[in-house]
C-alpha cells in the first residue's frame, strides 16, 4: 500500500512535529490504524515485547504494536482476574471497544499473562489469534533453526490474511527498510546518550513509540527529517544527572511520568519500547531472510527480563547499560503486577548495591495520572546525588 | 484372604502408600542434603525425570516444598523473609517461599532440602524461568531451560508427521541431547541408553495408570476426591516418575479403583453434587477448603490441576522404547503442551467432560500468586457458560499466602453456590 497515514507533521518546525507525534501517540482512537483500514489495508496486531514485523510488512500489512493505552478496561475487566498488570486488560479493551480493528493478533510467551492473552483474544474474536513461540532456550544451538521455521509458519499464516504469497525479495526489501529504521533509532539514542540536552526523554520516547503505529517507511521519513533538526538545536546543557531508566520493556509508563523524570534528569539510556530496538545491528540481506532474522533475534539483540539467555544475565546487562551510557544512577521501575519486572528488580538492586550505583526504585501503571509524589521523591534523590 | 480383609487392604491403599512414599522421598532428600550429594531442581510441568533418573540424580520439586509450607501453616514466615529480602508481595508466593528456604540453608518442616547441582526448567510456566535465574545467582549452578513450544491457537495442535510438529520435536530432541551432555558433566556418569529405556518403561506404567485412574472417576459415586485424595496421587506421580515404585504404585491404584468401582464404593456416603475444580488448591486452608464443599454433599470428581500439575501425564503417553530419544521428545512435547493447554484453553476440555463425568458445577479458583493458571480463567468461564448451561463458581484466593485467603468470604460464596445448585435441581425436577 502506498497510502500515507501520518501526514500531520510534514512542513512543520521541530516543536510542532514533536507536538503532532505526541498527539498521535496519546490519541486512543488510533487514527493511523483507522486510516490504513479505510484505505483497504489489513492490520496485524502484535503484543509486546519483540515481534518480527518484517514478515507482516513484507505482506503489505500494517504491523500494529499492541501495548495497552490510557483507557478504562470497561469490557476487558470481566475477561480477567484481579491480580494482573494493566497492559493486558487495556490491550484487549482496544479491540473489544473497536478502537482498533485487526485481521490477526499475535502474542508471545513473554510471561504467563501474555500467553493467556492469546487464548482470551481468540475466544473473543473470529480472526486468527495465536502465540508466536519465540525460543525460551536462547542457548541451544538448535534454537535458531527452530525459530527460522517458526517464522516460516507465521509467514504462512500472514499470507492467508494477505491473500498472497510473500516472496524472499519482499522480505529482503522489508529487512532493508527495518535496518534503516533501526539505524535511525540508534542515531536518536546516540543523541540521547552524548548530548541529552538536545532531546528530552519524553521527546525521544514519542519519536520511538509512534513507530508502532505507522509503516516503517513513514517512520523513517519522519526520523530522517527530525534527527538533523534535533542535532542542530541550540539547547544548553543543564545541571541534571545522567541516569538510566529500566523497567519499560512491556507496559509503558505514562508519557507525563517520563516528562516528570525529564524535568530533573537526563535519561541517557532506557528500555522503553525495547522491542522496537531489540535487534542491535543490520540484518544481512543476502541468504535466507527468515534465518537471518531469527539469527539476529538470538545473537544480535538487546536484553529484557522476559528473555532468558545465559549469556545475558540481566543485572550484568543493566550495569553495562549504565556504564556504556556514562550514567550516574538508575531508575529501577516495574509495572504494577508485572511478575518478570518485579522479580528482576531484586537482582538489579543487589547488583547496583554491589557496584555502588545509586538507584531510585518505583512502580508505575500506564493509567497513572498524578506524579507529584514521585517527582518530589525523585528530585530529592537527584539532589542527594548532585550535592553529595 | 477373606473379602473383608481384602477390602480393608485395598480400600484407601493409594492414600496410605502414597503418603508413605512421599515421606520416604523427603527422607531421601534429607539424606542427600546431609551427605552433600548432588540433586537436581525441577518442576512439575516437565520434570524430565526420565533423563535425571538415568543419571541417578535425586529430584527436588521446589513447588512441592513450598506448598508443604502452606499446608503446614508456616508459609507466612518464609514469605515475610523473602519480602524482607526485596521480593514484591505481587509475585508468585511459591518462588518467595523457596527463596526463604534457600536463605535458611534448606530448612523445611519435612527435612533438609539439598542444594541444587543443576536445575532443569521448562517454559510451561514463565515463572519457572525467572525462578531458575534466582538459583543461578545464588549457587552459580548450570540452569537448563527445556523450551517446549505450546499450542499456537485453540484447536490447532499438530501431531507427528506434520512439518510444524516435526520442527518442534527436533528442537525439543536437540535440547534433550544437550541436557544429557550436561548431566554427564555434572554427575560424571556416562549416559546409558538402556538405563533410559528402563526409566521410560516405569514412566509408561505410571502414565498408563494415571490416565486410567482419572477415567475411573466417571463412575457414580465418584471413587476419589480430585482435590484431596488426588493430590496424594499427584505427589507420587511427580516425585516417583520413572521409578519402579512409581509405576507399581499406579498399577496398584488402578486395582483399587477397579475394586471400588465394581463394589460401588464411593468417596462420600452421600454424593449430591459432582464438581469440577479449575486451578490450584487453596493450600493455606487445604482441608477446610474441601470441607466447605463436602458439607453440602459436593465432591470434586476432576480437576485441571490433575492435568497440568502432572505435566500432562494424564494423557497416558506411552514411549516407544525402540526409539527412546525420538519418542521421549515426542512425549515431552505432547504432554507438556497438554499441561499448558489445560491452563489456557481448558474451556474446551471441560465442555467435553460435563456429560461423561456427570458434572453439576465447575469451581474456578484463580489465585493471586499464579498468572499462568489464573489470568485467563474468567474468560474461560465466560466461554464455557456461553456454550453450556452449567453452574459455576469463581472464588479468588491464593495457594500460599493466607493474607489473601478469606475463609468467611469464601464460605458465603460457596454456600450461595450450593443454594443455587439445589434450586436448579428443584427447577429441573419440576420441569420433568
Amino acid at each position: 500500500m502506498k497510502v500515507k497515514i501520518f501526514e500531520a507533521w510534514r512542513d512543520k518546525p521541530l516543536d510542532e512535529v514533536l507536538y503532532e507525534c505526541r498527539e498521535l501517540l496519546e490519541d486512543t482512537s488510533f487514527p493511523t490504524v483507522r486510516r490504513w483500514r479505510e484505505s483497504g489495508g489489513k492490520v496485524v496486531g502484535h503484543f509486546q515485547v519483540y515481534f518480527p514485523e518484517e514478515i507482516v510488512h513484507a505482506a503489505g500489512i500494517l504491523p500494529f504494536k499492541v501495548c495497552g493505552a490510557q483507557i478504562e478496561a470497561v469490557q476487558a475487566d470481566s475477561r480477567f482476574g484481579s491480580y494482573l498488570c494493566s497492559i493486558l486488560k487495556t490491550s484487549l479493551e482496544l479491540a473489544l471497544s473497536k478502537r482498533v480493528e485487526l485481521d490477526m493478533f499475535v502474542t508471545h510467551p513473554i510471561c504467563d499473562a501474555a500467553r493467556n492473552l492469546g487464548a482470551v483474544w481468540g475466544r473473543n474474536f473470529p480472526y486468527s489469534c495465536q502465540i508466536l513461540y519465540l525460543p525460551q532456550n536462547a542457548n541451544s544451538p538448535a534454537a535458531v533453526t527452530y525459530l527460522r521455521n517458526e517464522y516460516a509458519r507465521l509467514q504462512r499464516a500472514v499470507e492467508v490474511i494477505a491473500g498472497k504469497p510473500v516472496k524472499e525479495d519482499d522480505l529482503r526489501r522489508s529487512l532493508g527498510i527495518y535496518n534503516r529504521n533501526r539505524a535511525l533509532l540508534r542515531e536518536l539514542y546516540a543523541i540521547k546518550r552524548e548530548t541529552p540536552w538536545l532531546v528530552s526523554a519524553d521527546e525521544a520516547y514519542v519519536l520511538v513509540a509512534i513507530g508502532g503505529l505507522i509503516p516503517r517507511e513513514e517512520h523513517n521519513e519522519l526520523l530522517e527529517a527530525v534527527l538533523p533538526q534535533i542535532a542542530a538545536r541550540p539547547n544548553k546543557k543543564q545541571d541534571k544527572i545522567r541516569l538510566v531508566f529500566e523497567g519499560g520493556f512491556c507496559e509503558q509508563p505514562p508519557l507525563d511520568l517520563i516528562r516528570a523524570i525529564a524535568r530533573s534528569c537526563y535519561v541517557v539510556d532506557d528500555d522503553f519500547m525495547i522491542g522496537l530496538r531489540w535487534i542491535l545491528e543490520d540484518v544481512p540481506l543476502d541468504g535466507d531472510p527468515l534465518f537471518n532474522l531469527a539469527f539476529a533475534y538470538l545473537e544480535k539483540s538487546s536484553y529484557s527480563p522476559v528473555q532468558h539467555d545465559l549469556r545475558k544475565p540481566k543485572e550484568k546487562m543493566l550495569i553495562e547499560r549504565i556504564k556504556n551510557s556514562r550514567a550516574e544512577a538508575a531508575i529501577v521501575s516495574a509495572a504494577k503486577m508485572c511478575e518478570p519486572g518485579l522479580e528482576e528488580q531484586v537482582a538489579y538492586l543487589h547488583a547496583l548495591d554491589k557496584e555502588g550505583i545509586p538507584y531510585f526504585i518505583s512502580e508505575f501503571e500506564e493509567k497513572m495520572t498524578t506524579f507529584e509524589h514521585m517527582e518530589i521523591q525523585l528530585e530529592t534523590f537527584v539532589e542527594n546525588i548532585l550535592f553529595s | 484372604m477373606g473379602e473383608r480383609q481384602r477390602e480393608d487392604g485395598i480400600i484407601g491403599r493409594g492414600n496410605r502408600e502414597g503418603s508413605d512414599l512421599f515421606r520416604q522421598w523427603f527422607a531421601d532428600l534429607n539424606r542427600t542434603a546431609k551427605e552433600g550429594s548432588p540433586a537436581a531442581y525441577v518442576f512439575v510441568m516437565g520434570s524430565i525425570n526420565e533423563i535425571l533418573r538415568t543419571f541417578n540424580l535425586p529430584v527436588v520439586f521446589p513447588e512441592i516444598n513450598s506448598l508443604q509450607l502452606a499446608v503446614r501453616r508456616v508459609a507466612h514466615e518464609y514469605l515475610n523473609e523473602a519480602e524482607d529480602y526485596g521480593y514484591s508481595p505481587d509475585i508468585c508466593a511459591y518462588v518467595k517461599a523457596d527463596v526463604a528456604i534457600q536463605m535458611r540453608g534448606g530448612e523445611h518442616p519435612m527435612g533438609l532440602i539439598p542444594k541444587p547441582a543443576l536445575a532443569v526448567l521448562t517454559n510451561a510456566c514463565n515463572t519457572y524461568i525467572k525462578w531458575g535465574e534466582i538459583w543461578e545467582r545464588m549457587y552459580n549452578i548450570p540452569i537448563f531451560t527445556l523450551d517446549v513450544p505450546g499450542t499456537r491457537a485453540a484447536g490447532t495442535q499438530t501431531w507427528a508427521g506434520d512439518p510444524d510438529f516435526e520442527n518442534d520435536r527436533r528442537y525439543v530432541q536437540a535440547q534433550l541431547t544437550e541436557l544429557i551432555g550436561l548431566c554427564e558433566k555434572v554427575t560424571g556418569i556416562k549416559f546409558d541408553i538402556d538405563r533410559l529405556r528402563e526409566v521410560m518403561g516405569y514412566a509408561n506404567e505410571m502414565s498408563r495408570g494415571w490416565k486410567q485412574v482419572l477415567e475411573f472417576n466417571k463412575t457414580r459415586p465418584s471413587l476419589f476426591n480430585a482435590l484431596t485424595d488426588a493430590t496424594i496421587y499427584l505427589g507420587v506421580a511427580n516425585s516417583f516418575r520413572g521409578a519402579p515404585e512409581g509405576g507399581r504404585y499406579f498399577t496398584n491404584l488402578v486395582e483399587e479403583m477397579a475394586y471400588k468401582a465394581a463394589h460401588g464404593i464411593g468417596t462420600m456416603s452421600e454424593e449430591k453434587y459432582r464438581l469440577f475444580f479449575v486451578g490450584v488448591p487453596c493450600y493455606p486452608i487445604f482441608r477446610r477448603f474441601n470441607e466447605l464443599f463436602t458439607e453440602w454433599g459436593g465432591t470434586f470428581v476432576h480437576s485441571t490441576y490433575l492435568w497440568f500439575a502432572s505435566g500432562g501425564a494424564n494423557l497416558g503417553f506411552q514411549y516407544d522404547l525402540a526409539r527412546p530419544m525420538e519418542s521421549l521428545a515426542e512425549g515431552v512435547l505432547i504432554s507438556v503442551r497438554n499441561a499448558m493447554d489445560s491452563m489456557f484453553y481448558q474451556d474446551r476440555a471441560i465442555l467435553e467432560l460435563i456429560d461423561s463425568y456427570h458434572l453439576d458445577g465447575v469451581v474456578y479458583h484463580p489465585i493471586k500468586s499464579c498468572r499462568t493458571t489464573s489470568a485467563g480463567m474468567a474468560d474461560n468461564r465466560r466461554s464455557l457458560m456461553a456454550s453450556r448451561d452449567i453452574a459455576s463458581l469463581f472464588i479468588e484466593s491464593d495457594m500460599m499466602d493466607r493474607r489473601v485467603v478469606s475463609e468467611a468470604q469464601m464460605k458465603n460464596r460457596i454456600d450461595a453456590f450450593f443454594e443455587g445448585l439445589a434450586s436448579r435441581r428443584q427447577q429441573e425436577a419440576a420441569a420433568r
